[in-house]
């Protein structure tokens, strides 16, 4: 039972935090010590409270994104002791709690690292790569105004959960970093995944799966290696599988002859 | 007090020293002629049209890319617009909307359980309390039908039926299964299909993105919408704009309150900017507090997270009946619980609306019956459904959210009951716009969050999803080209002097910003502004309160610029110098909040003033009186605003109190 019997303690942490003026500019690990950390603060606002020590003695707070902090947006992006948002797995680092560490603990704290991913600022990086991939093909090409009855064409149930599983990606590049290689198969994988499997996306499917597929590597993102480190850190469970059909809807598509 | 109270005063002659009234107001709502079911086919009609030849000529500056903007830049883009899109995320699809969970409601009656364009229309009248515009409102149910399709052909993977059929579920207390969701995650797939729509024309060449802007001014040229001002958030430079049309897409201003359920990022400076220019602020009052959030748990706290309204579908929501009862809940034996909702509200328990049970939830506490370490919460408890229909049900229907309040309170509710409390969720009010969407600034559009239009002055779960959707994709097009084929738009140069002036004033704020170099960090001010505004202009206003709250707040942001630090440089990625503008801009804004709280004495939607309650303790609402949109008029920082009101008329739905007992 947890109920007001919750230790009152607070915590104090040692941080290492890579701080890097911008993008021209070497980085390095910088010490910083956070005090008075409650175990029921987020990550994120463990960071806040550092943040605001050193804007009260006129430093620079270290600069990272973030914006839901309810791990949906995808825009909260770190690397927590070598591991893309952090020790809990499943999560995004907004949603990573401070009652996870021990007083005393140092952390680790990086931007995500690939050469797709230049970083901007300290724990702040260009992810603008995966819109690209997105605007080479993510989509159904239907314009407003002529789409017919949602009930015309029946989905199974079966179906449009698995589209549901691939579509719960949030972009925010935790594969991309973790992955020895900074590949971006997931993140592509399951767009492609989600569309091929709704009869909405056939018109299109192979034509897709080119498209999206050659500007990835265009990115600058490595390739796929298959060691599943991407699906072990991804805060939305998506499956390596959809890799497997990026790989089977490209083929397809390059085999019979499809032009981009 | 109560009813007498109501009838007896005079509100329109109350207190003229805090602003002022427009002598003869006459906004101009342009509502078409005719029976409510074909005003829009008649506006339509009557709109004029651009060629497709000639379209590309034509330049819309769309800011926000949340579900309103991105839809309205894909389907301004798919005719041939040349559009420019603007956003302060690094990719479009990180805005607000993403965050939205349980659904998105639609007049298709796919159930056959009575549902139709007129009954949604009604219910959101109803729910929105007698303050919105029923022609408004009709057209919304109407497209409400066009959403659900646009979205399924985009790939938008809806929950489905094991024959294949969209599954539909009854939300936020409908009568009607209407809402349409995709699992928790409806507002992030249908944001990624608007998204995934204006990508497809980022590649085809008609939308522009410009990332990590900020729209710092709004450019009006000559009376007209011309222009928007922004601030590069990587580089520091101010750059300007010119356009043919603006259409203001920003979402709301919940975290004027510091602690709300909106992204941290959101804000109200473009709509703030744009209301300085000349465009008018409508009902600013009507805000939306959800009564399912998890509660704060301290100081540090950043944001509040929202528990899906739907767990009151299966939870029960109690407090103990002794005041100070700090035992365990497991302690507490069933008679000495008071599930409050279910005795005062038979016939809707648990699933009375949103601000009832809100309110609810505070009284319960302001009696010292509140639970938890702060006391400020009360419990939502799912032993009995757990026990009817078993842990694995539960699971199913709630699993991921009942991991994720595990995840932040540290506590399994399925062993415990779950602590909520209320916190502020939405924005009903926004700047005013006429039915074509359109500003008190001829050219400046204004869709989704950010605009007054639909709710009233509440709005009904999963409709804000369908309204950001209904004025990108269906209205705007429309509209913005019925603008662009009527009015004189001489060509303008973003060097010319209009946009070189604002410019100077936003590069002028940002040295007055850098330049205090106090002792005070934003947050902390931001913090207290929060405080300030929840205790007097939150669930619940009173008179005092609210005069209270405007003292406070002047000196707040008196405090604010004398004391504020903003330590770093302008000119690359500061974060710490786009918080301080957006607070600053809410130090403003917050005094015409809760002018408007104090000019409307009566209690309406989510608006509720102590002074106008029925003898049970209901809120009164007082038609003679307040049956308008009150808009508000700038005339400069801490000067007595001007009050302009739009009177509404109900033709179709005639008011009746209601009642959910
Ligand atoms: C937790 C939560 C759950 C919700 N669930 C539901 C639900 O189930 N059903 C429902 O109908 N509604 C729901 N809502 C409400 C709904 O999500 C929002 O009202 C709606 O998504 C707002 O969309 P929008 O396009 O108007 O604005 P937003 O999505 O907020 O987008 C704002 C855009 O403006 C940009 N922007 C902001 N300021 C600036 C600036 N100064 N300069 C440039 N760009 C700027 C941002 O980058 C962003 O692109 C929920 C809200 C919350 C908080
Ligand atoms: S801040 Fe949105 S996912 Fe973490």
């Amino acid at each position: 039972m947890v109920f007001d019997d919750r230790p009152n303690r607070t915590m104090t942490l040692h941080l290492l935090v890579w701080r890097q003026p911008n993008g021209q500019t070497h980085g390095k690990m910088v010490p910083y010590t956070a005090e008075g950390i409650s175990p029921d603060m987020s990550f994120l606002e463990m960071l806040d409270v550092v943040n605001e020590g050193l804007i009260r003695k006129g430093e620079e707070p270290i600069a990272f994104d973030s914006d839901c902090r309810e791990g949906i947006c995808g825009s909260c992006a770190l690397v927590v002791n070598g591991r893309a948002h952090g020790p809990d797995g499943g999560t995004t680092v907004c949603q990573l709690h401070m009652r996870r560490f021990q007083n005393g603990d140092t952390i680790a704290i990086e931007p995500w690292r690939a050469r797709a991913f230049p970083v901007i600022k300290d724990l702040v990086v260009d992810r603008s790569a995966f819109d690209r991939i997105i605007a080479a093909g993510g989509y159904t090409s239907i314009s407003v105004g002529g789409a017919p009855d949602a009930n015309t064409t029946l989905i199974p149930k079966d179906t449009v959960e698995a589209a549901m599983d691939a579509a719960a990606c949030i972009a925010c590049g935790a594969c991309v970093a973790q992955c020895k290689n900074a590949s971006a198969a997931l993140f592509t994988g399951a767009k492609i995944s989600q569309l091929a499997l709704l009869p909405q996306g056939a018109a299109e499917r192979r034509r897709r799966a080119l498209r999206m597929v050659r500007q990835m590597d265009a990115e600058g993102f490595g390739s796929c290696s298959w060691e599943g480190q991407c699906e072990a850190v991804c805060p939305k469970g998506i499956k390596i599988t959809n890799i497997a059909k990026m790989v089977r809807e490209y083929n397809r598509a390059a085999t019979t002859g499809e032009t981009s | 007090m109560g009813l007498e109270y109501a009838t007896e005063t005079k509100p329109h002659v109350m207190a003229p020293a805090l602003w002022e009234e427009a002598p003869d107001s006459r906004l101009e709502a342009r509502l078409p002629s005719g029976p409510l079911e074909q005003k829009w086919d008649r506006r339509k009609f009557d709109n004029r049209l651009i060629a497709p030849a000639n379209r590309r000529r034509h330049t819309v500056i769309v800011v926000g890319t949340g579900l309103a903007g991105a839809s309205a830049a894909a389907a301004l883009g798919e005719q041939g617009y040349n559009v420019l899109a603007f956003f302060i995320h690094d990719s479009p699809r990180r805005a607000h909307s993403i965050a939205a969970q349980g659904g998105i409601n639609a007049a298709k009656n796919y159930r056959n359980d009575g549902d139709s364009v007129y009954r949604l229309f009604y219910d959101t009248i109803k729910g929105g309390d007698y303050r919105a515009r029923e022609a408004n409102v009709y057209r919304l149910a109407q497209l409400s039908v066009n959403i659900i399709d646009q979205c399924v052909a985009q790939g938008v993977p809806f929950a489905r039926e094991y024959g294949g059929m969209l599954e539909t579920r009854s939300f936020g207390g409908a009568q009607v299964e209407r809402t349409f969701y995709a699992r928790g995650q409806t507002g992030q797939q249908l944001l990624l299909g608007a998204y995934q729509s204006m990508m497809r024309q980022v590649q085809l060449g008609t939308v522009t993105l410009h990332p990590r802007r900020e729209m710092l001014d709004l450019v009006v040229v000559d009376g007209q919408a011309r222009g928007i001002v922004v601030r590069n958030l990587l580089s520091g430079q101010i750059e300007r704009y010119a356009g043919h049309a603006v259409l203001l897409c920003t979402g709301g201003y919940g975290t004027a309150y510091y602690l709300s359920t909106n992204a941290i990022n959101s804000n109200v400076t473009a709509a703030w900017r744009a209301h300085k220019r000349g465009a008018f602020f409508a009902n600013p009052c009507f805000t939306q507090i959800h009564p399912t959030c998890i509660p704060v748990s301290g100081e540090h706290q950043s944001k509040l997270t929202l528990m899906s309204e739907s767990l009151r579908n299966n939870g029960r929501i109690w407090v103990p009946k002794k005041p100070g009862d700090r035992r365990p809940p497991d302690e507490i034996p069933e008679g000495e619980r008071d599930y409050y909702l279910e005795r005062k509200y038979p016939s809707f328990g648990n699933l009375v609306p949103r601000d009832v049970a809100s309110r609810n939830a505070k009284e319960v506490c302001d009696e010292g019956r509140g639970v938890g370490e702060s006391g400020l919460a009360v419990y939502l408890d799912f032993k009995d459904d757990i026990s009817r229909l078993g842990k694995d049900v539960i699971r199913a229907r709630y699993g991921n959210l009942f991991e994720m309040y595990e995840r932040i309170t540290g506590e399994d509710p399925y062993s415990t009951p779950m602590r909520i409390y209320p916190a502020i969720h939405y924005t009903m009010g926004g700047l005013w716009v006429d039915y074509n969407l359109m500003s008190t600034i001829p050219g400046l559009f204004v869709l989704g969050e950010a605009n007054f239009s639909d709710h009233g002055a509440n709005r009904l779960g999963a409709s804000a999803l369908m309204q950001g959707l209904a004025d990108g994709y269906f209205i705007a097009p429309y509209t913005v080209a019925d603008y662009l084929a009527s009015a004189r738009l001489p060509e303008v140069s973003p060097d010319a002097e209009p946009f070189r002036a604002a410019a100077a004033v936003v590069q002028a704020r940002i040295d007055q910003l850098l330049g205090v170099r106090g002792d005070r960090t934003a947050h902390e001010i931001h913090r207290e502004l929060g405080r300030v505004l929840w205790d007097h202009v939150g669930m619940s206003r009173s008179d005092a309160g609210l005069r209270r709250a405007l003292t406070e707040i002047s000196q707040l942001r008196q405090e604010f610029w004398e004391r504020v630090i903003v330590p770093g440089s302008p000119d690359n990625q500061n974060q710490t110098l786009e918080y301080a503008g957006r607070v600053a801009d809410y130090l403003e804004f917050a005094e015409v909040l809760t002018l408007d709280a104090l000019h409307r004495r009566e209690s309406c939607g989510g608006h509720f003033r102590e002074e106008s309650q029925t003898p049970e303790g209901e809120a009164l609402r007082d038609d003679d009186h307040f049956t308008y949109v009150a808009a508000w008029e700038f005339t400069g920082v801490g000067a007595p605003p001007v009050l302009h009101r739009e009177a509404l008329e109900f033709e179709y739905a005639h008011p009746t109190q209601r009642s959910y007992k």
